[in-house]
């Protein structure tokens, strides 16, 4: 056990060094790392907990994307129908279905098969799956159509994908730095900002799903009559500013999709505040094409089924630019060009967690926590020392390298460090120490039997490290799972935990033993100073 | 230079003496923790049952809690509770989840910060919404049982049956206790707790497992000695090393515990009691005698055709293949 050949020992000692060396970013400046090559820059991230921001989960309503894949279908069904010339009744939504009632027998084998192209199959991660988007089920002149289970899923993985890229936008625009935005499970999506003090205007440019429309206003009745009787089939009642109503078409003459630019300025006549946009060449000869039909009459401007304003379309607008102006403030109209440039949610998000630490508490904690290392460093370093002397000052060497390699090992893997990681570091100071004393209490023991000091040694080191794997695995195993099951802090701690783990077998199977080892070999000891 | 022994080298404790009042101690102790868990109940933080934490901290003077909680009575969202927090200018405000899902406690922040306005500077803001608390729950206890299945799986195959069966034992044992505690202390308990309880496992099982590791070895070793003996032999040889270790992970709880500031004080604190108060006592007083009653050992002396081989000659147990060869039968 205390034979190492020089390769070897060369090897054990030059894996200690590389792997402390990997910490050395984190002592220097960011704007000295900057200029380090690329190989050398990664360092240990502080999480939120320690240098302060926000982090903010968001759930895509999975409702409303259900719901709206059931209207899609049903407008399929409707175009499908209509264009095979196949008369039906009841065309319904009905729960998780759309329900067709064919009217005549004779059809329904026609009707079936052109829904049933309707399905499609769904590519799974490697080619088709076998499954398909829509069940189609028939009963008598009954057709039911499902979308399946795994279709949804897909679609909301789909809008999450969509969501993330417009947060991504929405949050560039906003001006914050190194924000972090990612996938969490199916249907969520966790930002991350740092540095952020205030979540609240993030909070209100993420809560806005932005989907813009210009539709006309139905004039064949107005908005009070449609609420008491019943509002025409293709129009819908949606409330304004200061809670008038507006009675509007649900066909959308030009959507927000048909932006090209939108931007905050001033009304030049009244000096209000309004967003200016531009079109796209399609969306400008829609526009173009509708206001040429109807002028006089009103069109509404819907932001997020809200009637921002409905002015009186007085000369065809062909330009292709326009502007909005609804009682806003300044702030309101950058966030509303913000939103309108970054485009619409496919889906509303809903903030279901939110954790924001002010940066006074965050150096609170950093400090805290520098405080809590040291003390603890400083009581282990001499309670060890006072019990095993010299050996006690070779364990102390290896738990300061020990230390040393786990930011290394830290900073390689660009891990996080929040404030239960320190604690998770200061933790492993203890168990780095268990190992030696593992180790020096079984070299008491065969001293105490008799041996002779290196052979002592040599028995104490080969027994106690089965021990040491031993019982290091049952901790390790505890770390692991809480890895799995963390968020945030919790998982900080898992980390440096698991990673202190290993980095302190790795030093007592090789370090401590070489550092004997070279005493040994140095000394020649007759007797064993613990 | 004297070096310090806390284990005096010859130490012949009589553990297994202990165990007659050990065990009805530990019963007892831990039908109370389990009463304490239904009838007091946990200090449920907002990551498992939902709700608002926020931590202010007044700019001028020291803050003026019941201004501070008329002020938020006033805005009618329900049951809250407010706490001086370290510092005198301190307060943590936790609001109870609002009725209405997640947009219901956004909304609720909200009006926090309208009535509190510029005077104070907020230190942290937690909002956990109905679908995130009872998920994190569900995975808290999940991670729990997974962690103790997995321990389990994995001392089965370094040891026999019994040895899993009983570190399983004293370490739920464990587990009651610190629930127990926390209930008792009305800590919070919140993801942290789950990771201190998770550790405490870990901790608890390290010293058990080196206990157990040392009743193996004894096992093959003397196959003559009677069980009692035996495990006191095997406890007070590794004696020293659980007190040593134990001090020094308390030393670094302690520093944690002082310095470690109150964000992680309730962990810290948990960890204090499992760790270095239970999870030793479980290691000596339960773990190791528990190995009796599950069977371990009996029939070994029939087994012993060979002679026993002379009592710790260790001069010749040097030239034994190194104990990390396992001599399972």
């Amino acid at each position: 056990m205390l034979f190492f050949t020089r390769w070897k020992a060369a090897a054990i000692l030059i894996t200690a060094f590389l792997i402390c060396l990997c910490a050395v970013p984190n002592f220097f400046p960011e704007s000295t790392v900057k200029n380090w090559p690329s190989w050398a820059q990664r360092h240990v991230v502080l999480g939120l907990d320690l240098q302060g921001g926000s982090h903010l989960l968001l759930e895509v309503d999975s409702g409303a994307v259900r719901k709206e894949r059931l209207q899609g279908l049903a407008d399929d069904v409707l175009r499908v129908l209509r264009q095979a010339r196949i008369p039906f009744t009841g065309r319904a939504i009905k729960g998780n279905s759309v329900e067709v009632h064919i009217t005549r027998d004779t059809d329904v084998d026609n009707a079936l098969a052109k829904l049933r192209e309707l399905s499609t199959p769904l590519s799974g991660i490697l080619g088709a799956s076998g499954q398909r988007t829509v069940d189609v089920v028939q009963s008598a002149g009954l057709i039911t159509l499902t979308p399946t289970d795994a279709a949804l899923t897909e679609r909301i993985r789909q809008a999450v994908d969509q969501s993330i890229q417009i947060i991504e936008r929405r949050v560039n625009e906003l001006g914050l730095v190194e924000p972090t935005i990612q996938r969490e499970g199916v249907d969520r999506i966790l930002v991350q900002v740092p540095g952020l003090q205030d979540p609240t205007r993030l909070k209100d440019i993420l809560g806005k799903t932005a989907k813009l429309d210009f539709r006309m206003v139905d004039l064949s009745m107005s908005a009070q009559q449609a609420i008491e009787t019943h509002p025409p089939a293709d129009s819908e009642v949606l409330d304004g500013e200061g809670g008038a109503k507006f009675l509007v078409e649900k066909h959308v003459l030009v959507s927000g999709a048909d932006l090209t630019d939108a931007q905050p300025g001033f009304d030049q006549r009244t000096s209000e505040p309004i967003v200016s946009f531009r079109f796209n060449s399609s969306g400008a000869r829609k526009f173009a094409e509708a206001t040429q039909a109807n002028v006089g009459k009103p069109f509404a401007i819907v932001l997020d089924n809200k009637v921002i304003e409905a002015p009186v379309i007085r000369e065809p607008i062909l330009g292709g630019a326009g502007q909005i102006s609804g009682r806003f403030t300044v702030q309101q109209v950058n966030d509303l060009a913000i939103l309108l440039r970054a485009g619409a949610l496919p889906a509303p998000l809903t903030i279901i967690e939110e954790r924001t630490v002010g940066p006074g508490l965050g150096q609170d904690s950093i400090t805290a926590g520098e405080h809590a290392a040291y003390a603890g460093a400083a009581l282990v370093i001499i309670f060890m020392f006072v019990t095993y002397g010299l050996f006690g000052l070779f364990a102390n060497i290896a738990v300061a390298i020990n230390v040393a390699m786990i930011f290394g090992v830290l900073s390689l893997l660009s891990a996080t460090l929040t404030l239960p990681g320190i604690a998770g570091i200061v933790l492993t100071v203890g168990i780095a120490v268990d190992s030696n004393v593992l180790i020096y209490e079984r070299i008491r023991e065969e001293v105490r039997g008799g041996r002779t000091a290196i052979n002592a040694i040599d028995a104490g080191f080969s027994r106690a490290l089965a021990t040491i794997l031993d019982s290091n695995i049952t901790t390790f195993i505890a770390a692991a799972v809480l890895f799995y099951i963390g968020t945030g802090p919790v998982r900080g701690f898992a980390v440096t935990l698991g990673i202190g783990i290993l980095t302190s077998l790795f030093t007592a199977f090789t370090l401590t033993r070489l550092i004997v080892a070279s005493w040994v070999r140095m000394w020649r000891p007759r007797t064993v100073p613990i | 230079m004297r070096l310090l022994r806390i284990v005096p080298d010859d130490t012949r404790f009589d553990f297994m003496r202990f165990r007659r009042i050990s065990f009805p101690i530990s019963a007892m102790l831990s039908i109370a923790a389990i009463f304490l868990y239904f009838f007091h109940g946990l200090n449920f933080g907002i990551d498992f049952i939902g709700g608002t934490l926020i931590e202010v901290q007044t700019k001028a003077g020291p803050a003026d809690l019941a201004k501070m909680r008329s002020t938020i009575g006033g805005l009618r969202l329900g049951d809250f509770q407010l706490q001086q927090f370290g510092a005198p200018n301190d307060v943590l405000i936790r609001i109870s989840e609002q009725p209405g899902g997640d947009v219901a406690q956004q909304q609720a922040v909200q009006k926090v910060r309208d009535a509190l306005g510029d005077e104070v500077d907020y230190r942290r803001v937690e909002v956990v919404g109905p679908s995130v608390s009872t998920e994190l729950l569900a995975y808290g206890t999940i991670g729990l049982v997974l962690a103790i299945g997995a321990i389990l799986i994995y001392l089965w195959f370094r040891f026999e049956w019994q040895f899993a069966l009983g570190a399983m034992i004293a370490n739920v044992h464990d587990l009651v206790l610190t629930v127990g505690f926390m209930s008792l202390t009305h800590i919070d308990f919140d993801l942290t707790s789950i990771a201190a309880l998770l550790t405490i496992l870990g901790y608890s099982l390290n010293d058990t497992v080196v206990i157990y590791d040392r009743i193996r070895e004894m096992l093959r070793r003397y196959k003559r000695m009677s069980m009692p003996d035996l495990l006191n032999v095997s406890i007070n040889a590794t004696l020293s090393r659980s007190i040593v270790t134990h001090v020094t992970v308390a030393m670094s709880l302690l520093a944690l515990l002082l310095f470690g500031g109150q964000a992680i004080h309730s962990f810290t604190a948990t960890m204090m009691f499992g760790v270095v108060l239970v999870g030793t006592y479980t290691s000596v007083f339960i773990a190791s005698p528990i190995l009796i009653y599950l069977g371990v050992g009996t029939g070994r002396m029939g087994e012993a055709e060979e002679p026993e081989p002379p009592p710790e000659p260790q001069t010749q147990a040097a030239s034994r293949p190194s104990q990390r060869v396992r001599a399972r039968r």
